[in-house]
Parts: C-alpha cells; sequence; structure tokens
C-alpha cells in the first residue's frame, strides 16, 4: 500500500531540525525522515480488530513538531517506528461503513486485562498502558507501528475506537471531529467563566466553539489571532474578542479592570486556554490569568523555560489536556454538524504532494488556511 | 495694518497651496476654480504687554471690583490657570500666564495676601512636567510655590478635592476643585486662542470632576453645538454657562482675566508658513525646499522631536479681567478680530492640511484619533453661521495618521482605538457602550492621578468633539494616512489629493465645489 512513512533516522532528525530553526517550520518536510514509499498493509491484531481504509487525514500540529523533530525526548519510549502518521482521520471499513477512529490507544485496544485504573474509570486519554499489550508502543495510532495511521492507504484499528460517522455528514465534517473531540475535552476540564483561548490554529478555533457551543459559557471570551483569516473565524465561532498576540495583555487589563505591576496584571480572567504551547504562550498565560484561577495547556508544549514565579505567588493551577473520552466524540460529532466545522477545511493534498501538503500546513495560518489535510479517495490500491 | 483675511480662487497662475500634512508639508495645485482661505495678518502686538495687564486688572470689566478690593490679609486666593494645552504652539518666554500670574501675585503681596495656591485647570488632561509648569509660569513663580506644594494640578479623580456644589436647573452636577471653590476669591488665567476657550467653560470645566464633565463632554451636547466655537449656538457653552450660574450663586468669586494672542505662529525659519503662497519671496522658496528636504531625511523620532521644540512667537493682543460674562464677550470680539474671515456659501469639498499638533499632544504623539479630533473637531467647527462643507459633503485631511501612540500620555487611546473602534465608529454607540468602563478603570484612573496620562474617558471627548462632522458630512478621506489607521477611524485613504477628489466626486457628485481652509495660521470661517 501507499504510505508516508516515518522512520527513525538520526541524521535525518537532525537535518530536519536545522532545517525547520533556518528556514521555518515545515521545511523539515524535505530533509527529514518522513518519506512516501509502498508497505505491507498493517497485519490485523486480533479478532476485534478491522481494517479501515482511510479518506480523509488532517495534517496536526503535533505532526508538523515531528516532522519538524521538534517534538519532545518524553514521547520516544511512547512511540515505535516506523510509523505511518496520521491520527486525524475518516475512513471506510470494508463494508463502506464510514467511521471516524478515536485514535487512543488504549488497554481494550492492547488487550491488556485487567484494564488500568484510568480506563476502568473511563478517562481513557490517559491509559497507562500506552507502551504495552500486544501492540508495539505507541499513544495513538499514527504514532504506533502496529497499526498504521491515516497518511496511508490502510490501517487498523480496534473496535473501542471506531465511530460511525452519520448519514449526512461529509467527510470534511467527519475529519474535524478528532481535533473537535480534544477541544470539547478541553473546555470540558474546568468550568469558566471569562476566557482566554490563546492562539486561532485548529485546536484554537475549535476549542472557542466548544466553549460557547457546547459548555455554553456566559463569561467574555477573548481570543488571541495572529492573521486576519483567523480572527474572522474567531469571531464566527464565538469569540466576543479577538486581538493580536502582543495585545492580549491589554484586551484583558481593560476587560478585568486590573491594575498593572511590572509586565504583570494584578488581577486578569478566571481560565486560560493555552493552545500553542510555546513559551510565549505559557508566559503569557501566567500574565493574564486571574490569582488563585487555572491555565490549561492544550497545545502540545516541548521543553520550556518559563519563569514559576507567578505561578508560585499567585497560587495558578497549571493543567495539561491531552485528547479525549467517548463522550468528548459525541459531543464533537454534534458540535461539528451544528456549526458545518467541514468548512474549516482549506485544501487537500494527495499523498504525493506531501511536501506541499505540510509546508501549507506549517503555513496555514498565514496563507489565511486552517485545517490541511490529506484526500486518499482516489488513491489507487485502497 | 494687518490685511485681513482673504479667499482667493484658484486659477491657472496659482501657484500650488500649501498643505500641512502632520510633520511635513505637501503643495497640492487645486482644481481651477477652488477657493482657499487665508486667515488676517497677524494682530498688532500690545506695546507693553505688563502694563497692558495692570491696567486690565486694576480697571475690571462688569460689575467687578479692581483686583486690589478683592484682595485681604488672611483671605483664601486660589489662582487657577489654563494647562499645556494652550497656546499652540507653545509660546516663546515669557510665556502670557507668566505675566499675568506674576502682576497677579504682586498685588497680593501689596495687599498682605499669604494663602495662595496656584491650580492648573487640567480638567481630564493629563499632568504638566515640572519643566512645562516652569515654561508656562516662569522661574520666579515656579520656585516659589512648586517647592511648597502651593503649585498644584486639578485632580478630577480626588474625593477628598472636590465639593459638589448642586445642581443646574437642567439637572446637571457641578463639582469642582474644592480648594478653589472654597477660596475667597479664584483668579482664573485664560488664553484665549480660539473662541471656544474662557467664560465659564474656564472654571466649570477646567476645574470639574467627570461627574460634571460628563454633562457636555457628550455626543448629544456636540451634535447641538453648531459650532461650539460660536458660543451663541453652542450647547457646550449653554451648558458651561449654566454651571456658572450654579457657582456664582454658590458663592464662588471669580476674577476672570482673558488674553488673546494674535497668529504670528512659527519662528522666521518657518516664515513661509504665514504667507499666501504667491507672495513667497525666493527667501520663502528656499526655505520651504530647505525644511521640506531635510525633514525628508529625518528619522521620525527626531522630525518629531523638531517639531515639538518649536517655540511660537505669538504676542499678546489684549488683556480683559474682571466679571466673567462681560470679560469673555469682549475677548471672543478679539479672537474674531484676529480669526474672522467671511466667505459666501457653502461647498461640496473642504480639504484641509493638518498639522502635527493638537491642544493635546503637545510634547507628544499625534495619534489617530486626534487627528480625527483635530480635523473633524477643531478644523470643521472653526465656523460661524453654517459649517463651510455642506450637509453631505466631503471633509479631505491631510495628514500621514501613522497608528502610533504616546505610551505614557495616550494609555486609554491605544485600547480604545484597539477595541472600541474596532468594534463601532458610531458616537452614540461607543457612548452607550463602552465609556462608563473607560471612565471609570481604575488603571486609567491610577495613571491619571499619578503619572502623565489623559483620563481613560478622554478619547471619547475627542471622538465626540467629531460628533457633529460625522453626522453632517457624506464622506471623510484621508491623504496620504496609514491606510489601516485611515479604515480603523472610520475613513477611506487616499494616496493623493488627486485621488481623493476623485474619491469624493462618488459622493458629492461631478465637478464639486472645492474650498480649502488654509492652515497656519488657524481662521473661522463667518459663512453667509
Amino acid at each position: 500500500m501507499k504510505a508516508l512513512l516515518f522512520e527513525r533516522k538520526e541524521a535525518r532528525f537532525a537535518a530536519a531540525r536545522v532545517a525547520s530553526v533556518l528556514a521555518g517550520p515545515g521545511r523539515g518536510v524535505r530533509v527529514g525522515p518522513l518519506r512516501i514509499a509502498d508497505v505491507d498493509e498493517p497485519e490485523l491484531p486480533g479478532p476485534d480488530w478491522v481494517r479501515v481504509r482511510p479518506r480523509l487525514a488532517g495534517i496536526c500540529g503535533s505532526d508538523l513538531a515531528t516532522i519538524d523533530a521538534r517534538s519532545s525526548r518524553y514521547f520516544e519510549p511512547i512511540v515505535s517506528f516506523p510509523f505511518v502518521p496520521g491520527h486525524e482521520v475518516v475512513g471506510e471499513l470494508d463494508d463502506g461503513t464510514r467511521v471516524v477512529v478515536q485514535p487512543t490507544l488504549t488497554c481494550a485496544a492492547r488487550g491488556i486485562e485487567p484494564a488500568c485504573e484510568q480506563c476502568v474509570n473511563g478517562v481513557t486519554n490517559l491509559c497507562e498502558r500506552t507502551a504495552f499489550g500486544h501492540l508495539e508502543p505507541g499513544l495513538q495510532t499514527g504514532y504506533c507501528e502496529s497499526t498504521g495511521g491515516g497518511w496511508g492507504t490502510a490501517l487498523v484499528a480496534h473496535e473501542s475506537q471506531l465511530h460511525r460517522v452519520p448519514d449526512g455528514m461529509t467527510d470534511e465534517q467527519a475529519v474535524m471531529v478528532e481535533p473537535a473531540a480534544c477541544a470539547v475535552h478541553a473546555a470540558s476540564l474546568i468550568p469558566g467563566g471569562d476566557t482566554v483561548v490563546i492562539g486561532a490554529g485548529t485546536l484554537g478555533l475549535l476549542t472557542i466553539a466548544a466553549l460557547r457551543h457546547v459548555e455554553e459559557i456566559g463569561g467574555t471570551i477573548i481570543a488571541t489571532a495572529k492573521y486576519e483569516e483567523q480572527r474572522r473565524w474567531a469571531k464566527e465561532l464565538g469569540a466576543d474578542v479577538v486581538v493580536e498576540p502582543d495585545a492580549l495583555e491589554r484586551a484583558v487589563r481593560a476587560g478585568s479592570h486590573s491594575m498593572r505591576i511590572g509586565g504583570q496584571l494584578t488581577s486578569g480572567v478566571e481560565l486560560v486556554i493555552d493552545c500553542v504551547g510555546s513559551e510565549a504562550s505559557l508566559r503569557q498565560a501566567l500574565q493574564v490569568v486571574k490569582p488563585g484561577c487555572d491555565v490549561v495547556v492544550v497545545g502540545m508544549p516541548g521543553t520550556t523555560t518559563l519563569d514559576l514565579t507567578p505561578l508560585w505567588h499567585r497560587e495558578v493551577v497549571l493543567r495539561g489536556s491531552y485528547a479525549y473520552d467517548r463522550q468528548d466524540f459525541a459531543l464533537a460529532f454534534e458540535l461539528v454538524s451544528k456549526l458545518d466545522l467541514g468548512r474549516l477545511v482549506s485544501a487537500t493534498y494527495t499523498l504525493d504532494q506531501y511536501n506541499e501538503a505540510i509546508q501549507h500546513a506549517a503555513e496555514a495560518g498565514r496563507r489565511g488556511a486552517v485545517k490541511i489535510a490529506f484526500d486518499l479517495r482516489n488513491e489507487r490500491n485502497r | 495694518m494687518p490685511r485681513p483675511g482673504f479667499v482667493l480662487e484658484v486659477d491657472k497662475s496659482t501657484p500650488p497651496t500649501l498643505f500641512w500634512h502632520g510633520e511635513g508639508f505637501r503643495l497640492e495645485r487645486l482644481p481651477a476654480g477652488s477657493r482657499v482661505i487665508y486667515a488676517p495678518e497677524p494682530l498688532a502686538a500690545l506695546k507693553d504687554p505688563d502694563e497692558a495687564i495692570r491696567h486690565a486688572l486694576l480697571n475690571p470689566m462688569g460689575d467687578s471690583k479692581p483686583l486690589p478690593e478683592l484682595l485681604f490679609p488672611g483671605m483664601k486666593l486660589t489662582i487657577c490657570f489654563d494647562d499645556i494645552s494652550l497656546p499652540l504652539p507653545p509660546m516663546r518666554r515669557p510665556d502670557v500666564r507668566q505675566r499675568v500670574i506674576e502682576a497677579v501675585l504682586d498685588l497680593a503681596a501689596e495687599q498682605g495676601v499669604d494663602d495662595v495656591v496656584l491650580v492648573a485647570a487640567l480638567a481630564l488632561h493629563r499632568r504638566m512636567t515640572d519643566e512645562e509648569l516652569r515654561h508656562a509660569l516662569g522661574d520666579r513663580v515656579f520656585d516659589a510655590f512648586n517647592p511648597f506644594g502651593l503649585l498644584q494640578q486639578h485632580d478630577a479623580e480626588d474625593p477628598d478635592n472636590l465639593i459638589h456644589l448642586g445642581t443646574t436647573d437642567q439637572g446637571e452636577d457641578v463639582e469642582i476643585n474644592k480648594r478653589a471653590a472654597t477660596s475667597d476669591l479664584v483668579v482664573y488665567v485664560n488664553i484665549n486662542l480660539v473662541a471656544m476657550d474662557g467664560g465659564w467653560k474656564s472654571t466649570a470645566t477646567g476645574l470639574a470632576s467627570y461627574k460634571s464633565l460628563r454633562h457636555h463632554h457628550n455626543v448629544r451636547t456636540m451634535q447641538h453645538s453648531k459650532s461650539f466655537m460660536d458660543q451663541h449656538r453652542s450647547e457646550l457653552h449653554s451648558s458651561n454657562w449654566r454651571m456658572g450660574k450654579v457657582l456664582r450663586d454658590g458663592g464662588v468669586k471669580v476674577f476672570q482675566i482673558e488674553t488673546t494672542l494674535n497668529n504670528d505662529t512659527f519662528p522666521d525659519q518657518f516664515s513661509f508658513l504665514q504667507k499666501r503662497e504667491w507672495e513667497w519671496s525666493a527667501r520663502d522658496r528656499a526655505g520651504f525646499l530647505a525644511v521640506s528636504k531635510s525633514l525628508e531625511r529625518t528619522p521620525d523620532r527626531l522630525r518629531r522631536s523638531i517639531f515639538q521644540s518649536i517655540k511660537s512667537p505669538h504676542d499678546i493682543t489684549s488683556v480683559q479681567a474682571g466679571e466673567v460674562e462681560a470679560v469673555h464677550e469682549v475677548t471672543t470680539a478679539n479672537v474674531y478680530r484676529q480669526q474672522l474671515v467671511e466667505v459666501e456659501g457653502q461647498t461640496d469639498v473642504l480639504t484641509m492640511g493638518l498639522p502635527y499638533i493638537c491642544p493635546y499632544n503637545v510634547n507628544s504623539v499625534m495619534n489617530p484619533i486626534l487627528v480625527m479630533c483635530l480635523g473633524l473637531g477643531y478644523f470643521f467647527n472653526m465656523y460661524r453661521g453654517k459649517p463651510l462643507v455642506r450637509e453631505g459633503g466631503v471633509v479631505i485631511m491631510s495628514h500621514p495618521t501613522p497608528w502610533a501612540f504616546h505610551p505614557v500620555h495616550h494609555p486609554s487611546y491605544i485600547d480604545f482605538f484597539e477595541q472600541v473602534l474596532s468594534d463601532t465608529t458610531d458616537p452614540a454607540e461607543l457612548e452607550a457602550k463602552y465609556e462608563e468602563q473607560f471612565a471609570t478603570d481604575p488603571w486609567y484612573i491610577h495613571l491619571y492621578r499619578t503619572s502623565y496620562a489623559y483620563h481613560g474617558v478622554h478619547p471619547f471627548y475627542m471622538w465626540y468633539w467629531g460628533a457633529h462632522a460625522l453626522q453632517h458630512l457624506g464622506g471623510v478621506i484621508i491623504v496620504g494616512g496609514d491606510p489601516k489607521a485611515v479604515r480603523r477611524l472610520g475613513f477611506k485613504p487616499a494616496s493623493t489629493l488627486r485621488d481623493a477628489l476623485e474619491m469624493a466626486e462618488d459622493v458629492v457628485g461631478r465637478d464639486p465645489s472645492i474650498t480649502h481652509l488654509h492652515n497656519p495660521p488657524i481662521l473661522m470661517a463667518d459663512v453667509r
């Protein structure tokens, strides 16, 4: 089958990192370990597994970080090489049923009995066994050698991972369900009043939508967005105030009637959801969050240098938000349908065009795009 | 004998017209048939201004007694004076405030008055720096009062130094500076640069709190002030006069001193600015070229600093003292004598070049909101009778309109520009939706009181100043401005005057009548 394969090649990792640093995000694709290949289809690991033929597969920020070799080494023991990336997937089963894949590879998928405490409690996104069981290590489909991923013409999925796509939902809508589930989950963690959402890429925009239309928060949503199209989307999806990143502190100060001490607001908002995860965004989050309140990190961070004194002094809670559970997926389906979030899919590419696709995804905001995806519907060998 | 104002009809032989363009100039060719309004030439200076001041204090107008008779030992005397917003540009030393205050202090000393406090009547303007105060008051006064806390700046947010004196018959709160209101005598020292200045507006506005100011600094008042430079057709003035009555009835005794300046605005190296273009000498042309070329090569910051360091050679043309209304009537006539130009009929398109300075950016940055205020607030309203431009007409302003703000002086302006104007430019809507939030923001209040910031509500007032024009006009175009900033203001950007005139035709029709309000110096059109 045709697939984009990500191999463990240290020299290419280094080249990708250098290229991305020197030439900008996404540039690692041309020199890094990702290549197009003809590989064997993954074997079904057990009786409860099915083959899924991807139709659309999104390109996520974490994929871009991986391709540019900017991901944390934390992931090394919980991925297995070579792997076929792609965890935002709408595909079809052999009988033609369309499904969205919930990519987390939990105890159920790994055949682990008894399941870990988190899985028993239904908090499957926090599964403690992502490197164990009968599968190779891999926190998700798209990072696991055993399962394949969405950037290939076939993958295998456990029945616990499947969500049937309702009739009438387009592939473009369906491919947005997985990132929407992330957003739904993030929005549900802390009951919010006035909320800041940092970043207006796919995850930021979907988080705004989830706050407004799933959690139905009554407070003001202030969002940061670098680019005009992002600002338009942020407004449409429910942000009350959209500002450029360097204007956030000013906007929060005005809205919260806060004073300033040095670079720190004395008050702020009750909840900051950081959908970027960079050093700058985390610093900004600590700057504008109200004392005693919460910062939720949704954007995948890496190794970061950060002065945590304000966190200590103002008793701020810094909390991560990773993935979703089945309930989040159910709500994500509703959210995507209600707001027709398939409109966020700005462009699709064939697998052969992966260089252009990755480049476009890495420059999405600047080029007025939101979600870039691979379209495998016309690939041969499907 | 200075020549009166003049309206030129442009023909083929008319040389290009000088337009201010912020910290620079443009020479523009206006279409044949356009009119250019020039101000009267500078009136003659008082030969002995100090003697004229003393004479005014001893021979007051209206029912006021001479100043010495109002002064007595043991009394509480407060001398209030106009702040940094006047005159424009700041005048060469000695400033007229220094001359007048020294004369008042001499009389006070002669009468044995020792409880004297000076108060800069800031209203909601920024505080003046020591250097600015020293320039306005002179070394002698500054050194005698400032070290002892006797030189104060009105704080409209200091509850301990405000007093509510009642309400007008229309329910307007009158709350002013407590020290002034509880003094045996308030001497107010005015510089009446334009007809709006002075009268009861000095005390009722300059010494007021936000609670009091909001009754006349609002959209409704400004839309009913046609114009606010014409006291008799200005709701702004009517409200201040009502408040003046409350002050008078409440026992606040005001001895008003008003001064007028001639329009000799710029020093010799900029002499070409004061002249009609066809009368430029070879020296003027050389001066214009030298200044223009060197400015082109000067970095923005340095250029701003050069212009802000200009001190005007303004001369004093009159001094009036005594009872507020009697004084103000004569003063206004003297302002008109210097500025009024008769103009026949309105125009479809009014053009104006906007300078680098307005009342609210002395030693500061002319931000886009101030550009709007200067053009549509001040210049548009420089009329008596009818607006120069017809209803539904177009104003074309020339200014670079940079997206730039002074972070210390104008912090709330930045938020106003980012948050408010990106939502709405409609004066009534933004007043209803945002004014209170900005006016009561504790951070802005803190900066106003302790730093050098304009009050949080001030950018709203700047916008309201243009409310009458916004209601009246069919369109506003800015030539040579930052397009993004111009659009944020709700106006249209144009690269050249020719483009702007073509764009204006979309609003007012083909072959419009065009009138240019020539500046400097400032003038007021008496539109028949």
